[in-house]
Formats: C-alpha cells, sequence, structure tokens
C-alpha cells in the first residue's frame, strides 16, 4: 500500500517544530528514524497532513554525563546504544537490551526517543528504561518537563506526552559497582520482538539484594516493573529459595495479553523461565564479585 | 548405485561441473528487470477494494464519489469484467466427481474469502488508485462463513457455494483390500492424528502483471511475473476471446516462485480485463498484505493414520483418512486437488509393503484458495510416514535407522510398484541411508544424546526418507483435460560469428535453469559455454512447452536442449564435411573448432557459420545449411520420474521454554545426473529451509469468523538466517534411462522431507518426558502444552 499525500517539513529547532506542529492544527506527526512512522502511513493506520522530520534538531542529540546521571538525546540510534562508550560503562542494561532490537538495518535508523515514544510493550528500550530508573526530559512549548519512566507508560501506546510534546531525553541513573545487571528475552526468531524479556537491577550488599529493579516487555499492556518479585528479593540472600519466591509473585505482577499464538499462561510461565535464569546468572556474578 | 561412464563423462564435459550463473551479477547488483520496474507509455495503476468479511453478500457497489477523485481513470466491479471474460471452473477430468464454482475475475454476487478483490480502481498512480477505493462504498451483507472441516462436511451445513449442494470439491478411495483384517491381527498397530497448518510461498517479488492490450491490432501483451508462460497465453487468448497468436506473455526477470504463480488469479485477469477496458497498459503489484490474502495458501490437512507392522518390525500396511480444506474454489487450471491426491499416493513410498487403504476429502470453506506449492503433497505423506514408522519402530524395539534398513526397498527391487500404482524406475533408498548414517555419524550422535541427556540437555535425531515425484508426463495434467503442456521445445541456432542461441521454453525465476541450459548445449553442441546464450520467458520468442512446474526444467528441458543440441551439431558437421571435402562421421566439434578424427583443428564454427551465412555461393550444390534447429520432446516411457533421498535432523530441545534449535540438518539424495552440482545443492537447501519453515515457523493463522490474523512478515515468521543450521548435502547418482541426459528434478526434494525430520527429531527429543507432538509448525506454545508445562 501507498501512503496517502502528507506534507514534510524539517525544522531546525526544537521552537520550529512545534511552530509547525501547531500550523498544522495537530494534524502532523513527528518523523524520528521512520521505522514504526513509516509502516503505519503506508499501511494508512496513520494519515497526517504533515510530517515534521525532527531528525536534524541538533538539541535531540547527544550523549553526556551530568554528574550522577548519564543524558542520552532522543535522537540517539539503537546502533549507538551498542557503541557508545558512555552507554556501556554508565547504562549497561541499554547496550545488553540493543542487540535483541530488530536487526543492523533497522537498528541504524531508529531513536530510542522514537521507541519509547511509541511505547510498544513488546519494545526493549521502554523496559530498560523502566529498569534503569530512567526520567523522560519532555518538551512542549510551555517548556521542559521531567517525568520518571514509572509515570510516563500510561496504557497501550499511551505515554505521558502531550499532543505536540516532544520527548527530547533520557536521564538515566549511573551504574555503581554494587549493581548487577541482565537483560534476556525470548523471541521466535532473532531480532523478533519477544514474547516476553525482562532487564533486571540488583543493588548487591555483598551477597544480599539490597534494592531489585525488574521490568519486563510483552507481559502487559505496558512495560511494567514486577514489584512483588522484586520485594520478594530485597534484604534477601540472592539463592535458589529467594528466586523461587520472585518467579511466583509474577502472577500477580504480570497481565500478559492472550492470543491463540501465545496464550496468557505461556507468557507468564516464560517470565518466571526467563527471571529465574537471569536472576540465577547473577547468583555466580555476585559470588565472583564478592 | 552409479551408471557406467559414457559420453556425457568426460573429463572437461560441462555437464557436472558448477558452473556459475550468467544473470546472478546482474541481479545481485540490482539490476534486475522485474515487471514492477517496467514503465509502459499510458500506463496505469490498479488497486482493489477487498472483501472484509470471509462470505458476504454484495448488497451494493457506490463508487460515485470515487469516480471524480484525481487520477480516477476506471472503477470496475464483477459485473464490468464478466462483460468481457469467460468464467473458469478449477476441476480436472481424470478427477472423477471433482467440483467447484465457476469463477470471475471480481465477484458477482456474493464475496467468499477475506480479502477477495471485490472492486478494481484504475488510476494514474497507485497512491491515487488507493485514494480512490477508500471512497467506494460496498455494502456487504454477512454471511455464515464455513470455516471448519467438520462442520463443512456435515449434512446442511452453510455451503460455500449453493449451487453446488455441498462442500465437498473431490472425494477419493484407495484400497488395495483386506485393510481391517490386517490390521485386526497384526502384531502392533501404530496411529496418530496429525495436522499441517497452511502456509504459503512468501517471494521475495510478489506477483506483479502489466497488461497491455492495443483494440486497434486487437492485440494483448502481458508482462507477468509467472513461472508458465505458455498457459496463460493460451487462458487469456481463450477467456478473453483474442485469438492466440494475439496474445504475447512475456515473464522478465523473476524474484522466486515455487509453484505460487502458474495458477490463475482473479486480481491478474481483472487486470488484463481492465487493460481491454481502457485501451491502455494497466499494473497491478501486490503488495506483502495482498499477497498474504489472495497468493495461494498450501498444505492445511488433518491426517489421520496408522501403520501395522508385524512381530519383527516389518511394515504390513497403511490405512489413512485425509481432510483437507482447500478455500473457496479450486484453482484453475491445475485444481486444489493435486496436492491431496499426492498426498495419498506418496504415503509410503519409500517402503516396502503391500497394503493399503486410503480415503481423501477435499473440503471448500471460506478461505483463500490453496494448491500446488514446492513439494505439492509430499512433507504430509512424508511426515506421517516416517512418524509412524518411529512410532513403530518403538513399538518394536527397534533403533529407527534399523527400522528403516528392514523396511526401505531394497536398491535391486527395481523395477517396482508402490501399492497406490506409482511405478519406479530405479531408486537407491538404502545407498541414501547409508550414506546419511555416515554423513551425520548416526552412532556418534546417539551415544551423545544419552550422554547429554542426564545432563538434562534434550537432544533429538530424526530422519526421513522420501520420493519426489519429478519429469511428469502428460498424464499428470494432460489427461484431465486441461491445456498444460508436458512436453517442451528448444530453438537452437548458430550466429554468423559461430556463437550460439537457445530459445526454450522453459523458464527462469531464480533457479538457474538458464544456466543449466547453457551448460548442455555447450557440451552437446562443442562449443564454450560463454558463446551459449540462452533466452527464456516470451511466447513470441520461444517454441511452446511447459515452462517450471513439478520438478521438469532438468529433466526435460535439459533433455529437450540436448536433443536440440545434437541434431545442430549434426547439421554443422553435414557443412563442415562439405566445405573440407569430408565425410561427417570422420569430424566432430569440439571447443568451437571442427576436428578430424586425430583431434587436429581443421575450421572454426565461426567459419563455417561465416560460409554458410555469407558464402554460400561457395558451398557445393544442394548443400543444406541448416544451422537453426527445432525440436521437441515430451517424457516417454515412465510416467514420471521418480527421485528419491533421505534427511537427517538434529535438534535441541529446551524443554522449560518449549523454543527449539536446529543444530544441523543433512540431505543424501539422488535426483540421476547431476548437471551443476552448485545449482542442485542450493536448490535442496533453500528447499530444506521452506521445509524447516513448514516444521517451526510458518502458519497462515485464522480466526473462528475466517480472518487471518497474522497476514504480514511481522506475524508470518519465515525462516531466517540466524535460526537455520548447516545444512550438509551428498549425492548418490541413479539416472533414468527414460532419456539420454538422464535428469531427475531436484527442487522439491529438500521441502519433501525436511519437516519429516524435525517432527521425528522433535518428538526424539521429547521421549524422556512422555510427550509427542503430531503437528506442525510446531511452535513453543503446543510444544509446551504437549510438555504438560502450560
Ligand atoms: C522490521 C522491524 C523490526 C523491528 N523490531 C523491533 C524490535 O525487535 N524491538 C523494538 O523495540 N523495536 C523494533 N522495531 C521498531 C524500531 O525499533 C523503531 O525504529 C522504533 O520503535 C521507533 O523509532 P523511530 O526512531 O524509527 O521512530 P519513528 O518511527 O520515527 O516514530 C515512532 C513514533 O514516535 C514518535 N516520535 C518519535 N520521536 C519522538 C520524539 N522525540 N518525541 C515525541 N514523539 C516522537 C513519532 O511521532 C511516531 O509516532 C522494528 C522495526 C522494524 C521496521
Amino acid at each position: 500500500m501507498k501512503a496517502r499525500a502528507f506534507r514534510y517539513v524539517r525544522p531546525a529547532t526544537i521552537a520550529e517544530a512545534f511552530d509547525a506542529f501547531a500550523e498544522a492544527g495537530g494534524e502532523a506527526s513527528y518523523l524520528a528514524g521512520g521505522h514504526s512512522l513509516a509502516p503505519a502511513l503506508a499501511l494508512r493506520l496513520q494519515a497526517p497532513d504533515v510530517l515534521i522530520d525532527i531528525a536534524h534538531i541538533g538539541a535531540l542529540r547527544g550523549i553526556v554525563l551530568d554528574g550522577d546521571s548519564l543524558r542520552i538525546g532522543a535522537l540517539t540510534r539503537h546502533a549507538e546504544a551498542l557503541t557508545d562508550p558512555h552507554i556501556a560503562a554508565h547504562a549497561p542494561l541499554l547496550r545488553m537490551a540493543a542487540p535483541h532490537v530488530a536487526h543492523p538495518a533497522i537498528r541504524n535508523r531508529g531513536t530510542l526517543g522514537g521507541s519509547v515514544a511509541l511505547a510498544d510493550p513488546a519494545a526493549e528500550f521502554p523496559a530498560v528504561m523502566l529498569a534503569m530508573g530512567a526520567e523522560m526530559e519532555i518538551a512542549g512549548p510551555d517548556g521542559h518537563r521531567r517525568v520518571p519512566a514509572e509515570a510516563f507508560f500510561l496504557d497501550l501506546y499511551q505515554t505521558a506526552l502531550e499532543p505536540g510534546e516532544l520527548l527530547v531525553a533520557f536521564h538515566v541513573p549511573i551504574a555503581r559497582p554494587s549493581h548487577r545487571w541482565a537483560f534476556d528475552e525470548f523471541a521466535r526468531r532473532r531480532g523478533d520482538y519477544a514474547v516476553i524479556g525482562a532487564g533486571v537491577m540488583l543493588d548487591m550488599d555483598g551477597p544480599t539484594v539490597a534494592e531489585a529493579r525488574i521490568a519486563f516487555l510483552s507481559a502487559a499492556a505496558t512495560p511494567v516493573r514486577a514489584r512483588q518479585a522484586e520485594s520478594c528479593l530485597a534484604g534477601r540472600l540472592l539463592d535458589a529459595g529467594a528466586i523461587a519466591d520472585a518467579q511466583q509473585a509474577l502472577a500477580g505482577d504480570l497481565d500478559p495479553p492472550d492470543d491463540e499464538q501465545t496464550p496468557a499462561a505461556m507468557r507468564l510461565h516464560l517470565g518466571r523461565v526467563l527471571l529465574g535464569r537471569l536472576l540465577g546468572g547473577l547468583i555466580d556474578n555476585a559470588a565472583v564479585a564478592a | 548405485m552409479n551408471a557406467p561412464l559414457g559420453a556425457l563423462d568426460r573429463p572437461n564435459s560441462y555437464i557436472g561441473r558448477s558452473v556459475s550463473r550468467p544473470n546472478a551479477k546482474r541481479l545481485l547488483a540490482g539490476k534486475g528487470r522485474y515487471v514492477t520496474d517496467l514503465v509502459l507509455p499510458r500506463m496505469v495503476h490498479a488497486a482493489f477494494l477487498r472483501s472484509p468479511y470471509a462470505h458476504a453478500r454484495i448488497v451494493s457497489v457506490d463508487a460515485e464519489a470515487a469516480r471524480t477523485m484525481p487520477g480516477v481513470r476506471l472503477i470496475a466491479t464483477g459485473g464490468d469484467l464478466a462483460r468481457i471474460c469467460q468464467p473458469w471452473t478449477g476441476t480436472l477430468d481424470h478427477f472423477k466427481g471433482m467440483k467447484s464454482a465457476p469463477q470471475l475475475p471480481l465477484p458477482v454476487g456474493k464475496a467468499t474469502w477475506a480479502g477477495q478483490a471485490v472492486v478494481a480502481i484504475v488510476a494514474d498512480t497507485r497512491a491515487q488508485a488507493e485514494d480512490a477505493a477508500e471512497a467506494v462504498m460496498v455494502e456487504f451483507e454477512e454471511l455464515p462463513p464455513v470455516i471448519d472441516i467438520d462442520a463443512a462436511r456435515e449434512p446442511g451445513a452453510d455451503r460455500v457455494a449453493e449451487e453446488l449442494g455441498d462442500n465437498i470439491c473431490f472425494h477419493a478411495k484407495l484400497d488395495t483390500g483386506g485393510i481391517d483384517g490386517l490390521f485386526a491381527t497384526a502384531a502392533h498397530v501404530v496411529e496418530e492424528e496429525f495436522l499441517f497448518g497452511r502456509h504459503t510461498a512468501v517471494t521475495l517479488e510478489p506477483r506483479a502483471i502489466l497488461a497491455d492490450y492495443e483494440a486497434s491490432e486487437e492485440r494483448l501483451t502481458v508482462h507477468h511475473a509467472t513461472q508458465t508462460p505458455f498457459q496463460f497465453q493460451d487462458l487469456y487468448s481463450r477467456h478473453f476471446g483474442i485469438p492466440e497468436a494475439q496474445v504475447r506473455v512475456v515473464a522478465p526477470d523473476i524474484g522466486g516462485s515455487f509453484g505460487m504463480k502458474l495458477h490463475v488469479y482473479h486480481e491478474d485477469m481483472a487486470v488484463v480485463g481492465l487493460s481491454i477496458l481502457l485501451g491502455r497498459p494497466v499494473k497491478f503489484v501486490a503488495d506483502r498484505i495482498e499477497s498474504f490474502v489472495s497468493d495461494i495458501h498450501a498444505r492445511d490437512h488433518r491426517v489421520r493414520a496408522r501403520m501395522a507392522i508385524d512381530a519383527a518390525g516389518t511394515i504390513i500396511g497403511m490405512d489413512v483418512d485425509d481432510v483437507t480444506a482447500i478455500g473457496a474454489f479450486s484453482t484453475y487450471p491445475r485444481t486444489s486437488a493435486v496436492e491431496g491426491n499426492q498426498v495419498i499416493r506418496l504415503m509410503g513410498a519409500p517402503y516396502r509393503f503391500g497394503n493399503y487403504r486410503a480415503e481423501l476429502s477435499v473440503v471448500f470453506q471460506n478461505k483463500v484458495q490453496t494448491s500446488q506449492y514446492r513439494a505439492v503433497g509430499h512433507p504430509i505423506a512424508a511426515a506421517v510416514t516416517e512418524r509412524l514408522v518411529d512410532m513403530a519402530a518403538a513399538r518394536a524395539g527397534l533403533d529407527p535407522a534399523v527400522m528403516r534398513e528392514r523396511n526401505l526397498i531394497a536398491d535391486d527391487a527395481y523395477p517396482c510398484e508402490s501399492p497406490t500404482g506409482y511405478r519406479f524406475e530405479a531408486l537407491s533408498h538404502q545407498e541414501c541411508l547409508a550414506r546419511l548414517k555416515a554423513m551425520m555419524d548416526y552412532d556418534g550422535l546417539r551415544a551423545e544424546q544419552a550422554v547429554l541427556r542426564a545432563k538434562g540437555i534434550h537432544r533429538g535425531i530424526g530422519i526421513a526418507s522420501f520420493v519426489e515425484i519429478s519429469n511428469p508426463s502428460p498424464a499428470f495434467y494432460g489427461i484431465g483435460g486441461a491445456r498444460i503442456s508436458a512436453q517442451d521445445g528448444a530453438v537452437v541456432k548458430v550466429t554468423p560469428s559461430g556463437e550460439v542461441r537457445c530459445l526454450i521454453s522453459v523458464t527462469e525465476q531464480g533457479q538457474g535453469t538458464e544456466t543449466i541450459i547453457g551448460q548442455i548445449v555447450a557440451d552437446q553442441l562443442g562449443v564454450a559455454r560463454e558463446k551459449v546464450r540462452v533466452i527464456t520467458g516470451d511466447t513470441e520468442v520461444t517454441p511452446h512447452g511447459g515452462a517450471t512446474w513439478a520438478c521438469r526444467g532438468a529433466g526435460i528441458g535439459g533433455e529437450t536442449a540436448l536433443r536440440a543440441a545434437r541434431a545442430l551439431k549434426a547439421n554443422v558437421l553435414k557443412v563442415a564435411a562439405a566445405i573440407l571435402q569430408a565425410r561427417t562421421d570422420e569430424l566432430d566439434l569440439l571447443d568451437g573448432w571442427i576436428v578430424d578424427a586425430v583431434g587436429q583443428q581443421r575450421l572454426s564454427l565461426a567459419d563455417v557459420a561465416r560460409i554458410a551465412y555469407f558464402r554460400s555461393d561457395t558451398l557445393p550444390p544442394g548443400t543444406e545449411a541448416q544451422l537453426t534447429v527445432a525440436h521437441h520432446f515430451a517424457p516417454q516411457g515412465y510416467p514420471f520420474a521418480f527421485t528419491n533421498g533421505i534427511q537427517g535432523c538434529h535438534v535441541e530441545l529446551d524443554a522449560e521454554t518449549g523454543f527449539v534449535k536446529i543444530l544441523k540438518h543433512w540431505v543424501v539424495e539422488d535426483c540421476g545426473r547431476i548437471i551443476n552440482p552448485l545449482l542442485v545443492d542450493e536448490q535442496v537447501r533453500g528447499g530444506v529451509v521452506q521445509g524447516l519453515g513448514a516444521a517451526f515457523f510458518e502458519e497462515c493463522l485464522y480466526d473462528a469468523a475466517g480472518q487471518l490474523t497474522n497476514g504480514s512478515l511481522a506475524d508470518y515468521l519465515v525462516p531466517m538466517a540466524c535460526e537455520m543450521p548447516d545444512i550438509e548435502i551428498d549425492h548418490v547418482e541413479t539416472p533414468t534411462l527414460d532419456t539420454i541426459l538422464g535428469a531427475k528434478g531436484c527442487g522439491e526434494a529438500g521441502t519433501a522431507a525436511a519437516s519429516a525430520a524435525a517432527l521425528n527429531a522433535v518428538n526424539d527429543a521429547m521421549t524422556p518426558f512422555g510427550a509427542t507432538i503430531a503437528q506442525i509448525p510446531m511452535t513453543p506454545a503446543r510444544l509446551l502444552r504437549a510438555l504438560g508445562r502450560i
């Protein structure tokens, strides 16, 4: 299918982008990497009058260390999550998740901002933002605001972004030596959206878990924190018993979609297997570190 | 069993050499010229409004607003096209009692599957046509969809086509007699119900057609991404009432076909009609979503089958019931009953047993049509047979390989006949099995499996023998009244510069047909391969012939080229003999030179051609300089040249997740004379990948309302490189003696038994859990259910 006709504008600044959006009377879409938007246009699922290409707005770019957080511009490409040294050192979960996102050609164009703004519950980066405790920096005509990841993902494809607002950057608390990270997913084919996936951050106090942050993808209408599982771990020795409790608790945390191919019970089962494997892998790491 | 060395085996023969494909570089560089790339003066584009319902009455079509939209040239309904196109019916006479409703380019009255094209919109651009399609208002009245194969066969069921009386397209029975008694007294009986999902071809290049009707000359030219141009020349001529000689079908570069591009599609007939109505070239290229709802699907069988063995583990009989659902119509002109027919006839084909009973029911339902796709029926017959063989082996306490050693037809037992009536000239099952065991280190894998099982690693080993149908005679379609040629024709000529052109009716879709034809002509004529240009795919250029279907390009097309080249060589030598005042039997043509009995180069082919074309005055009076030869060849002797082989699959099952990693796959196959080992191996590999796709990934999923729920490449999973194992291939060569060349087909061998081997491997891996599966694709959800985890 062919997209319906649209106008294309390419602002150089955030302010110009807002002007363009206002001028279009809201019948506009921001275009970043285009790898989700362009298929939607081709399928005529979306038919905006104007495409506002934000890919040339400098203020949306750059990865800089800012005290104890890392500021990652919204236009950061998926591929940069694999290659950027700041991300590798300070936001390792992004790096761990990136190889699972699609394929090289898509990672070369797709942006972190586009992925998070779209908020596909099956996407890797939104879940990882939750697990890392990132804050989203949002710009609107009235200025900038920051929204924690927990408050950003509202429902299926719904976020705290108001119409016309732009996601500018992510502020990620940087990794500390006591942090342990793990990410994995089960996908039918390499690069596919996963049947289930999870990112884990453990803040360890020796062999004991001080704090756990676990976020799942493809497990509900939004990326979700597994809070009950997290609290099974907090303050406990990371051992088989704690892991089994956390796996059990997932039933209360996840609300997986149900379909013929992947019934909800299957996603919950796989979520448990996955969590067990991720945490099991961290036992060994914790032991090595101790 | 290898044949004695003959003329084709000389050391520098092109036959048997991995010559690279002359067109590969061009295609890799993105310079292929596909139908999509063609732009003709005054060309316009068609888009289709499709039925959102699986079964619905078309109450009204309101296109008034759409007609005045920018760029719109024509909006046509079923009635408009019915006035210029004769309906078609997908039945064959030799399938007794077969029925199917007549079909038209666009439906009149009702739509019978979700995605069926209902209204055609033609505009200056495809985007404009789609804009206008959004403005065409069709009122549908939903009818109850016929979806379930059992409900469809109930008396009084809702009907896909009222006028047919029921939903049965075709029914067949085979029975050698006494089956009930045999099974009642057999030492062991194993039985299973098998489910085979629908899947589809997913060619890289989708279906594409550009029809160009010139009213002043009453001429129709159709540029068509098809594998069978002559078949379509005939059909366009007869259904639109245009004399055959006025219809030209050109098949340019084609990006994959796999059987999918030889059926009559409603949109394609509509586009020809639209071009006639408009007097302009009209193009239609199916997009991926349209492909999923309008390309033929394949398989969709439920097979209940049982196998009886005696106390020693000898197979003594099979009893099979196959129900297959084919969509709303039987396809034209090859029908949708061929797959089921081949399922029940190929069942048990590699094995020696005499008692057989089978029943086939081919059922209509409100889904897109199913029909011939690579390895028609073979994967189903192979999976059912081979799984039953493994189950029987377990019951008899035999290793699966030993079970096959005992039961596969002996290599010296030929010629022989299967209980289903297939006649085998010469096959090599036992040697293939021995080679496979050595190649995969079968005993080593079994030992490793035992060690790993103790560590909680669950690997499975599966093997599957197969028989493949190739080189079909008119017994396939011609006998049933279809104007589908089983013969091929070639014109081979020497140009004035002594180069060679071969115009041949077999066609190229990426498999390398042109390459092997060039090899054969070069070899048999005695010139360098680079000097031979092969031209295919244009009804105005090549002789009439069957083209590409059912594995016939090498076996029949190759033999045609061989005989044509030999005839041309005889003519060349006659002219040379006249020039050299020698006897033809003293001369030969080698590497572009006329040589004498001692191998001395006497005259170049270029000089023979120069003299024949420009200085015929110097030739003795009465010399016949016939440097162009036309030759036709049709298979005679056996109605089909059966091939055979065996496959092995090694998998690792993650029993907690139901995910399977395919570790390795092996194939030993026997396609007779191998013309180009590289191309044969790649045919087999590609076929295996499609078979493994069916085994683990590919399935067209429908909901209860008859809606395809995964009709995009995001949701319909084709196998990709990361998931595919290394595929090792070996060959046994048992040439057919029905031809000089001795080649049989190899294009379907990979697909024929890959899913069967995978099914056995996964079941083998699940043995410690007491779990089994008899459904493909074997998805994680199905495996988790089989393992009792969810
Ligand atoms: C074949 C294929 C496979 C894929 N597989 C995966 C996968 O496995 N996992 C995965 O996570 N993703 C996958 N994707 C999606 C890919 O990661 C997308 O590129 C990404 O989700 C969107 O990023 P984008 O930059 O392309 O955004 P676009 O497509 O340009 O935009 C997406 C949406 O976000 C909005 N938007 C973009 N940037 C901003 C911003 N800064 N502020 C506000 N709104 C904004 C746009 O208006 C649009 O609505 C796949 C895509 C393809 C084509």
